[in-house]
């Protein structure tokens, strides 16, 4: 007897399970490999960062190239963080000056821009611009060495790029951030005077001695830790977009700008979680 | 053509061979770049690799120097097997090696006097100050530029870069020379310019060189001998006489 197969594409709805099955499955292909690609990323990540340890901890260390790193990223700041220090001093006494003085608290001024500057806007303010400034030079350095074969032609002289060119920049960088945050908190101070003297009159030792009296070594201590990590975030992020950028043009570009974003992003995240940490500690 | 062609002279079997390259297979994902390459460079001479964009050109000469991690066969230079080779080895190894980049590949943020510097700083280690001063002078005037020695890469034209590129990989007296597409980029005259300070590098310093071009001019004037690369392996080797009388569509798109 002839057995009767039934012609499956031509019943819609099996038709419409398999274009589904397919459907699902691309999606599943699809998510595995943003999956995947993430987690190489991410190893890729972790594995240079090691790199940077085990180099920083050999021997023939790139002393030239470090202090030279150090006097791009410090000394040649500085005018950038004076401004930008001065301002934020300036601004956040105007801004705060009314408050206090319709409640009678005008003294409390130069207490709370001290506190304020020091423990937060200091640091923060400072490593933004730095990630701004130094963050993307070092992608756009890097990146446009790598596109030009410098990197390799640097390998083939006998030198280690990564301990050359990279480990100096990290370092020099860690180093230099808690310099300049000091630098734009004193300036900061500065600036809250010339605001105080704006509107009021008061004079610079009584000033200073009032927004010394409200700080305690314990404000100081939270804040310069984290401006190293600021620093060393900076670094890292910058060397690593650099390091790793494409073989056009094109990815010079992107190098420099994705190190700004991502140094930025993770300097909120480190200052959140470097908070959170100091609060749990000093409570 | 399916068979691959060779002719090796007789002299030169005889001579001394310091590379030596045997079934190198280089692959980027699934890209078979180099599927089976064998190459020998004896002493003293001149070899030049012709080939397509894409054939593998660059990316042999960058296994040789060990800039790129090759997946199967072998490399000996002067003897030493590549693959064995510690970091400590392989700089060792390097110090014997020049290479000349496609782009030049001067650093930026250097003048030229510290550009021709720093090879010599890390691989001439003995010299003192002077000693350099004296031989990075001397090798800019072999390339004829030693009036830019304080000049930035920036201020520097595409053939005065290539020729201070090529300073710069002499100064460190290499004995092997590896020219990634020399004349690439620059107008006929700069391109014989280079092709002859080649020529001249070879007799004075007696280097052997492999020479990546696919500019026919620049071959016909430096090569002692020739091999051509296609889809990632040797296609033909032999003299330059011996391409210029192929009557292989391939060779001939090239000579033609």
């Amino acid at each position: 007897m002839k057995k009767i197969i039934p012609d499956i594409k031509a019943i819609p709805s099996i038709r419409n399970a398999r274009k589904q099955a397919i459907k699902l499955s691309e999606k599943t292909l699809e998510k595995t490999l943003l999956a995947n690609s993430f987690f190489t990323d991410f190893a890729n990540v972790l594995l240079f960062i090691a790199r940077i340890f085990k180099e920083t901890f050999t021997r023939d260390f790139e002393f030239k190239e470090f202090f030279r790193q150090c006097f791009q990223i410090g000394y040649k700041t500085l005018p950038l963080i004076s401004i930008t220090g001065t301002i934020m001093g300036l601004v956040l006494t105007i801004q705060s000056r009314p408050v206090l003085v319709s409640f009678g608290a005008v003294t409390m001024l130069p207490g709370m821009v001290a506190v304020s500057l020091i423990r937060e806007m200091g640091p923060v303010i400072t490593a933004l611009i730095c990630a701004g400034k130094i963050g993307s030079g070092m992608g756009a350095e890097l990146g446009s060495m790598k596109v030009t074969e410098q990197i390799e032609a640097m390998e083939v002289s006998s030198t280690n790029p990564m301990r050359y060119l990279v480990v100096t920049r990290v370092l020099a960088a860690t180093l230099m951030i808690p310099l300049l945050v000091l630098y734009a908190d004193a300036l900061g101070m500065l600036g809250s005077y010339l605001g105080a003297n704006l509107k009021g009159d008061v004079t610079f030792t009584l000033f200073f001695s009032q927004a010394f009296s409200h700080v305690q070594f314990i404000d100081f201590n939270p804040a310069i830790i984290k401006s190293f990590f600021f620093g060393a975030v900076i670094g890292l992020v910058g060397c690593y977009k650099g390091y790793t950028a494409g073989r056009g043009t094109e990815s010079v570009g992107k190098a420099a700008n994705s190190a700004v974003v991502l140094a930025s992003l993770l300097i909120i995240i480190v200052d959140m979680v470097a908070v959170q940490i100091t609060d749990m500690l000093i409570s | 053509m399916n068979n691959i062609q060779k002719e090796v002279p007789v002299k030169e079997r005889s001579r001394n061979q310091i590379i030596e390259i045997t079934n190198l297979k280089k692959s980027f994902a699934n890209n078979a770049v180099l599927n089976g390459v064998d190459l020998k460079l004896f002493e003293g001479e001149n070899l030049v690799v012709l080939g397509k964009s894409g054939s593998g050109k660059s990316v042999l000469i960058k296994c040789i120097v060990g800039l790129l991690k090759f997946d199967d066969g072998t490399i000996n230079v002067y003897d030493k097997n590549l693959a064995s080779l510690n970091r400590k080895e392989l700089d060792l190894m390097r110090e014997k090696i020049g290479f000349l980049f496609q782009s030049g590949a001067l650093y930026d943020s250097m003048t030229v006097k510290q550009n021709m510097e720093f090879p010599l700083r890390r691989l001439r280690k003995n010299l003192t100050t002077s000693e350099i001063d004296a031989k990075v002078l001397e090798v800019l005037e072999n390339v004829g530029l030693a009036d830019a020695l304080n000049k930035m890469p920036s201020e520097l034209s595409g053939g005065m870069r290539k020729r201070i590129s090529l300073a710069r990989t002499i100064v460190v007296d290499p004995l092997i020379i590896l020219y990634d597409e020399p004349t690439t980029g620059l107008d006929p005259v700069t391109s014989d310019e280079i092709s002859s300070l080649i020529n001249e590098v070879q007799k004075k310093y007696k280097t052997s060189s492999i020479i990546i071009t696919h500019d026919i001019k620049c071959a016909q004037h430096t090569a002692n001998r020739v091999i051509m690369l296609h889809q990632g392996k040797v296609y033909l080797e032999g003299s330059l006489d011996l391409f210029e009388k192929s009557d292989d569509k391939l060779i001939k798109s090239f000579f033609n």
